[in-house]
């Protein structure tokens, strides 16, 4: 076969234009991606994007159209699941009904036919650190939840394996319960140090979660990145649109002034933009999209409002969440959201001055949508 | 005024309800009637092997005796004659349950495993095959009837008990196999992939993960394959040869032997005694069919 990838000691996974299609669909393009040891990489985008695929592609149980899998320096494309040195947690659980906790983490380790004592201690263990030892003579019909999610976990971990995969692992609990769960598997990862490989569709879950982000999109990785990276300089207007919550404001503009001293015309008024950090150059003149995340714009009020830079917006809608207040407000016929410390009272009506943070700005080509 | 303000009824709690709405009075007794009409002829089939031929000749055919009498019972079971043979119906009860037994187990053991492969290790033309599985199941019996005695015949078994139990074999495999091809499509699809992860094979995911979440499909299978095998008559006549005709056949050929009187007690006896199986299928398994067919429904 080909050559292996280059510093395959250091990598734990890593993927060569792996493409998966059905007929004319295809749902991974020519995929590339280098995981190395330890990492805690989340795999985040809609449903339908192919992280799913690609996970299943990682584990075996699908087999790609082209490309190939290694996994710790070896090529694993055509090997079955269970000789990858993987573990797997499903959406679902996936709990075998009719076994007792004990004999759904020790099924994988029987069927290899590894001795009683052994399969003991290692369930034994992997008991003690996900808290299962009361449970281990149930059914997983006796279980809750989090605790059925925590047995398939449990199922992996017992097998003593070098990457761990998960899909979706959160997506069927409530709010309370994922949030414990997630520090939970943050927790697991520090004290384990495997590397990880976790699909969601939650940006927090990626966000707290992840060493490294990869924003996927119609079966191709739109940005890799650490969560901050992601956050704070998405590389286009899909990423910056998906991470965040609530979503970044994008507000419709024409760059102007000159190359030099670049300004951002919204609705009539200038804005300074020369502190801007570009990624590159769009003509003078052009549309674009200014984004600002709610949190990155600053309310003014009383005499304030008429400073240079300065905004003028009305207030049409308040959404108190307790910590902070999401305040809506009319820009011109432009709608955006602002987030202000909780102790702020806004009424509707209100007219307020509106003053954007230009550094921790975006600027999108409003054509490519890609980060100017 | 005053009249109406004597009694005032405040509502609070549950809303109190008609003893009986002419709704439920239509229900129940259309459902009456029909379980009449059901259990009619079951009463004076009873009835009527418990009395002698004195009593069916002078007597009421709706009124039971009042000297019942196991002896049309006795000689159902032992000595009414089958054409030449006089050994009661028992012989062809032996007879049906060896026909009985091997045909349900291979069916279901064959079609079980077909319907696992088909749901869950799909190979090149598994749709095609599905499909063809599924038409064929359409097919009328009859036509295939004379080439598969042809069939029988050149393979060297006909009107031997493994032709009959062949012949069930085939015949229960369509049906079964869409049954359990729909069951085990219908367990989540996760389930085989952890079990695959596990490094659990195709045997071990059938026997250790499958099998053991399927017993209501599997009583549902049991069910259909029992009381239609034990109820044929077309098959047993044609395949199995005199010596090993099931109930069925002694059945007729005992209600139809004319040796001067008709024993109408002796028939209808020997009539409740091949039934009896199947009937007793359903009053024991009943639960559990109802709770298949519905898993099966449901999760579609």
């Amino acid at each position: 076969m080909s050559v292996s990838p280059t510093a395959a000691k250091s990598l734990s996974v890593s993927i060569r234009g792996l493409a998966q299609s059905y007929g004319a669909l295809q749902v991974l393009k020519e995929l590339d991606l280098d995981i190395p040891d330890g990492e805690f990489l989340v795999l985040l985008g809609p449903s339908g994007c192919g992280k799913s695929t690609l996970l299943n592609c990682i584990a075996g149980l699908l087999e790609p159209t082209n490309g190939q899998v290694f996994i710790k320096g070896k090529n694993v494309t055509w090997e079955e699941p269970s000789k990858r040195g993987i573990g797997m947690v499903f959406q679902s659980y996936a709990l075998y009904p009719q076994m007792t906790v004990e004999r759904n983490m020790s099924f994988g380790l029987r069927v290899s036919g590894m001795n009683k004592v052994e399969i003991e201690q290692r369930v034994k263990r992997a008991s003690e650190i996900l808290q299962l030892e009361p449970l281990l003579q149930r059914k997983p019909m006796q279980l809750s939840g989090g605790q059925r999610q925590r047995v398939a976990i449990g199922r992996a971990l017992v097998r003593d394996v070098d990457v761990f995969l998960f899909d979706e692992p959160l997506s069927n609990l409530d709010a309370k319960l994922r949030a414990e769960l997630r520090v939970e598997i943050k927790r697991l990862h520090q004290r384990l140090g495997n590397t990880m490989i976790y699909v969601t569709h939650d940006q927090i879950e990626a966000m707290t979660l992840a060493d490294r982000i990869a924003v996927m999109k119609g079966g191709t990785i739109q940005q890799l990145a650490d969560p901050m990276t992601i956050y704070s300089k998405p590389i286009n207007r899909y990423v910056a649109g998906f991470i965040g919550s609530p979503s970044m404001n994008f507000i419709k503009a024409t760059l102007g002034g000159t190359i030099k001293a670049p300004t951002v015309e919204v609705s009539g008024q200038k804005l300074d933009v020369s502190d801007y950090a570009f990624a590159g150059m769009a003509p003078i003149g052009s549309a674009i999209e200014f984004g600002a995340r709610p949190e990155h714009i600053n309310i003014l009020r009383g005499k304030d409002t008429k400073a240079k830079g300065v905004f003028d917006a009305v207030v049409e809608l308040v959404e108190p969440m307790g910590s902070d207040t999401l305040v809506w407000l009319e820009l011109g016929k432009q709608k955006i959201s602002i987030r202000v410390e909780s102790s702020q009272i806004m009424r509707p009506g209100e007219h307020v001055g509106v003053q954007f943070r230009v550094k921790q700005a975006s600027l999108f080509d409003a054509q490519s949508g890609e980060r100017l | 005024m005053s009249n109406i303000v004597s009694n005032p009824i405040i509502p609070s709690g549950p809303k109190p309800k008609k003893f009986i709405t002419t709704e439920r009075a239509v229900v129940y007794s259309v459902l009456c009637i029909c379980a009449a009409f059901f259990l009619f002829p079951l009463y004076i089939m009873v009835i009527t092997s418990l009395k002698d031929l004195d009593g069916i000749r002078y007597g009421n055919i709706f009124v039971p005796t009042l000297h019942p009498s196991l002896g049309a019972w006795n000689k159902a079971l032992f000595h009414a004659c089958t054409g030449l043979y006089c050994q009661g119906i028992l012989p062809g009860f032996w007879n049906s349950c060896k026909i009985t037994g091997p045909s349900v187990i291979v069916s279901i053991a064959v079609a079980s495993v077909t319907g696992y492969s088909l749901a869950n290790w799909p190979f090149k033309f598994s749709e095609g095959f599905f499909t063809v599985l599924l038409v064929s199941s359409f097919i009328p019996y009859v036509v295939m009837l004379y080439p598969l005695v042809l069939i029988t015949r050149w393979l060297g078994i006909y009107s031997t008990l493994p032709a009959v139990i062949l012949v069930h074999t085939i015949f229960g495999l369509p049906i079964l196999t869409l049954l359990f091809r729909n069951y085990f499509s219908s367990l989540p699809q996760e389930l085989f992939k952890a079990a695959r992860v596990d490094g659990a094979g195709y045997w071990r995911i059938f026997f250790q993960v499958f099998a053991p979440m399927s017993i209501p499909i599997f009583t549902v299978a049991v069910i259909l394959q029992v009381t239609g095998i034990w109820n044929d008559f077309l098959f047993g006549v044609i395949y199995a040869g005199p010596t090993n005709y099931p109930m069925t056949v002694q059945l007729n050929n005992i209600v139809n032997s004319m040796e001067g009187v008709k024993e109408y007690n002796v028939d209808m006896a020997a009539t409740i005694l091949t039934g009896i199986v199947p009937l007793s299928i359903y009053f024991f398994s009943g639960k559990y069919f109802v709770r298949g067919i519905a898993a099966g429904a449901v999760k579609g």
